[in-house]
């Protein structure tokens, strides 16, 4: 993927999330967004798939500008997967709905091929026999899976993680982030915010630094890491490391 | 004896015994019951069960036009109740004024002051003669108001993830409300949709002022020919008690699935 934010600004009311953030990939497979918690990671990726419009800036993701109307923001939402911290399935509707039934109302695939396609994605992520439990009845590692399945189910261009193992205890996370990077290794683009930094190291080409709203850094991920160059992302790094 | 009568607190886990519930149940029941016998007692009064059944199909009628009339406002209610909850997060605002105005002088009034208010002066106006729709009418009206409170809860509930989620997914507005938020709006409304049916059933027992034929006022003209009031009366209550008892139960029920499913 070839991602620009160039001079990105987000308020919200008086609180002033991003001031003017600077990023340019020429081409990443994977893109991890690391930092502080409140230093503006979420916004970042929130404004990538175009849940949120920026207050100024512009954004481009492989050279085409993230739309500003309504309209054709929903058009580029349809080409993107997002996976949050806690899920977000329907709990009303069973896994294998929850991941058939944007295919059907928002890709306009037929009913059966939906729920065809959403059989084979449960399978894939060892889930086969847990289509028709609600998500209540699974557990948030599984839970979590069928969320990285809808995310996928429309071969999207883009799949982007907000903190995906935040709500896992360590069990899970490990198995989560080994879907994950099966995916990155199968060719899938891909953004992560994410706290794991052993997993941002391995998994990710690039890692950017994000606090107070800026970008502080940012580089291949093995230099970034290993020797980063601003003496914050460098405390950043030893804390996060330390336990 | 003490485990019949007492919540044993050290062992919550193991619950009330259904032994246990049914003695302390026809424990507080007989008191109640001593009690109104007592009463009744003291008033030296004349029962005369024979003059009333006499008059026992006129209660069957009354009560089931009292169900019917409360079915048929249950239902337009939930459509009245459904539009103004709609209104109310409508973007054309005197759209959202009227569902507002409308919610808060309905709950803020007497239904009495209603059904006299519509009956008398705006069922009139509109040449509407036949006073059990007027009845149907007002009663929806009156409910409506209610169940609009109910639905809007519910819709607040569904959390603003889900909502960030169907967004994501690249749901429509209508989408996102279609298979998002009204499936679980609706589930987490009915129990309090219960009870407001339950609400209603009593609440219609108001009609009769406007000589709708309904349990109340076939209980009120039984006792006018009879001059028995409490055999009157009494059977009135065993009435609605027949039909708000089971509806309290469902509500239960229903709250319960809930909590074990969200």
């Amino acid at each position: 993927m070839k991602l620009s934010l160039e001079s990105i600004t987000k308020t919200y009311g008086a609180h002033r999330a991003l001031k003017g953030l600077d990023l340019k990939l020429e081409s990443s497979r994977c893109l991890t967004l690391i930092g502080p918690s409140g230093g503006g990671k979420s916004t970042t990726l929130r404004l990538i798939a175009g849940l949120e419009k920026a207050s100024g800036g512009s954004i481009q993701v492989n050279n085409k500008p993230v739309p500003q109307t309504e309209e054709e923001l929903r058009r580029y939402r349809k080409s993107i997967g997002v996976v949050f911290q806690s899920y977000n399935l329907f709990p009303h509707f069973d896994a294998l709905t929850n991941i058939a039934l944007p295919l059907e109302k928002v890709h306009g695939v037929s009913r059966e091929e939906s729920r065809d396609r959403a059989q084979s994605l449960l399978s894939q992520f060892k889930l086969a026999t847990h289509g028709r439990k609600k998500p209540s009845e699974l557990s948030g590692g599984q839970n979590q899976r069928v969320a990285i399945a809808r995310s996928l189910a429309h071969n999207p261009d883009l799949i982007l993680f907000d903190e995906p193992t935040s709500a896992l205890d360590p069990e899970m996370s490990a198995q989560i982030l080994d879907v994950i990077e099966e995916l990155i290794q199968s060719g899938k683009d891909c953004v992560i915010v994410t706290h794991q930094m052993g997993f941002a190291k391995r998994a990710s080409d690039y890692a950017a630094f994000i606090s107070r709203g800026k970008v502080e850094e940012s580089g291949k991920s093995l230099e970034l890491f290993d020797n980063p160059q601003c003496p914050e992302l460098a405390q950043f790094l030893e804390r996060e490391l330390k336990y | 004896m003490r485990a019949l009568l007492f919540l044993d607190t050290e062992n919550e886990s193991t619950g009330i015994s259904s032994l246990a519930k049914a003695v302390s149940f026809a424990l507080a029941f007989s008191f109640l019951c001593l009690l109104a016998m007592a009463a009744f007692a003291s008033l030296e009064y004349d029962w005369n069960w024979s003059a009333v059944y006499r008059y026992k199909t006129k209660f069957i009628d009354g009560w089931l036009v009292t169900i019917q009339v409360s079915s048929v406002s249950l239902v337009v209610a939930c459509l009245i109740g459904g539009l103004s909850a709609l209104a109310a997060r409508s973007p054309f605002l005197p759209l959202r004024y009227l569902s507002k105005i409308y919610i808060e002088g309905t709950r803020g009034t007497p239904l009495l002051v209603q059904i006299l208010l519509i009956f008398y002066v705006f069922a009139d106006a509109a040449h509407l003669d036949n006073r059990y729709v007027v009845g149907v009418l007002v009663l929806s009206l009156f409910s409506g108001a209610y169940v609009s409170e109910i639905f809007r809860a519910g819709i607040e509930s569904v959390g603003s993830s889900q909502l960030l989620s169907a967004k994501a997914i690249g749901f429509t507005p209508y989408q996102t409300f279609r298979y998002i938020v009204f499936p679980q709006a609706l589930r987490r409304s009915l129990p309090a949709l219960a009870g407001q049916f339950a609400n209603l059933i009593k609440d219609s027992s108001l009609l009769s002022i406007i000589a709708i034929g309904e349990f109340t006022l076939n209980a009120q003209e039984v006792n006018t020919s009879t001059l028995s009031t409490f055999e009157s009366f009494f059977p009135l209550a065993v009435g609605y008690l027949i039909l708000t008892l089971p509806i309290f139960y469902l509500s239960r029920h229903l709250e319960k699935r809930l909590a074990f499913d969200l």
